[in-house]
């Protein structure tokens, strides 16, 4: 992947407009509209998610703002919501933005400019964003997409965001008549389910699943989760 | 501060440290394979950790309930293929269904 980055770096310095160009943008457009739409649920999930752990609208929207990546919001709030400590609940959140680092990595070269510009551009790196980014080699379309599709999924998100948490915040016994409890796990199996076809990630979140499982009724929550994720991780760094 | 916005600080500054790293301080360099890996394997065992976690325990104890119908119905509608809403909606009607009847 990134000797394909490389060569589209050299490729990038002889570009030429082209008619093409319109088109190129309208795709990426379409792109990010449809992955924004597809946030929407998930963004109305989390809000409800967020009154259920006790959360005020602002809280909950400060989360999408400033943390701004799904999974990771999701389980620090979940694990806040089974009374887990902050340790526990950043822990979690920080273990599964690990892959944001990875996506910096991936964007990195088309997110050229200024410091400034640069920084304020990495508050996007979602795997949407790099998602729709990557669909392109060239880097001002690596960047094009990158951006329409995360200024994209940002504002739906934070809409939804709000949307879920005010519906439901004064209503604690609509979330157990309606099910909503059984979101989150959905949603969780929903997000692993992609990797189950490796047979390495496989085993991978069955130890996990066995990890926490093992933990639940001898830790304080919180602890379970975190400590599947460095069990695993320190069997792969012995290995 | 509440718990909630101690970590709403704490996972936004360290989250942003991460979205910002490479372009900000790395720019084009790499991190070494082996880190590259741990982050593209963790995440596996904490969605999977997340799951069961959030299907069987109630506390610090280990119980079968309704969210299980929906986890399953959730699993169910996944192998069928089904889009991202259709799957939570399912779980959730599953849920519910399943607390009507008990």
């Amino acid at each position: 992947m990134l000797n394909t980055m490389s060569d589209t770096a050299n490729r990038s310095s002889d570009e030429t407009s082209s008619p093409d160009e319109d088109g190129i943008r309208r795709e990426l457009r379409r792109q990010a509209a449809s992955i924004a739409l597809a946030v929407a649920p998930f963004g109305i999930v989390f809000g409800v998610a967020c009154a259920e752990a006790g959360l005020s609208p602002l809280v909950a929207l400060g989360y999408s703002v400033f943390v701004f990546t799904g999974s990771a919001q999701f389980a620090a709030v979940d694990v806040l919501g089974d009374d887990g400590t902050v340790a526990a609940a950043v822990t979690a959140g920080v273990l599964l933005n690990l892959r944001s680092l990875a996506f910096g990595m991936v964007m990195a070269p088309a997110l050229a400019g200024p410091w400034w510009k640069r920084a304020a551009m990495s508050q996007l790196m979602i795997d949407e964003s790099t998602a729709v980014g990557t669909t392109r080699s060239e880097l001002r379309w690596r960047r094009y997409g990158y951006l329409v599709a995360g200024l994209a999924v940002f504002v739906v998100w934070n809409l939804t965001t709000l949307v879920g948490v005010s519906a439901v915040s004064s209503s604690g016994d609509l979330i157990e008549r309606t099910g909503l409890d059984a979101a989150g796990p959905a949603v969780f199996l929903a997000l692993v389910w992609p990797r189950l076809a490796d047979a390495t990630q496989r085993r991978v979140a069955l130890v996990g699943a066995v990890v926490a499982l093992a933990l639940v009724p001898v830790a304080p929550p919180g602890v379970p989760i975190v400590a599947a994720v460095v069990g695993v991780a320190a069997a792969k760094v012995a290995r | 501060m509440s718990p909630a916005v101690l970590t709403l600080v704490l996972l936004a500054s360290a989250t942003y440290a991460l979205k910002s790293a490479a372009p900000v301080v790395l720019g084009g360099r790499t991190l070494p394979t082996s880190v590259q890996q741990l982050a593209d394997l963790t995440p596996a065992a904490l969605l999977a950790a997340l799951v069961v976690v959030g299907t069987f325990a109630a506390g610090e104890s280990l119980t079968i309930d309704a969210r299980l119908v929906g986890t399953a119905a959730a699993g169910v509608a996944l192998w069928r293929r089904a889009p991202f809403v259709v799957v939570v909606v399912v779980a959730c009607a599953a849920t519910a269904l399943a607390r009507l009847v008990a």
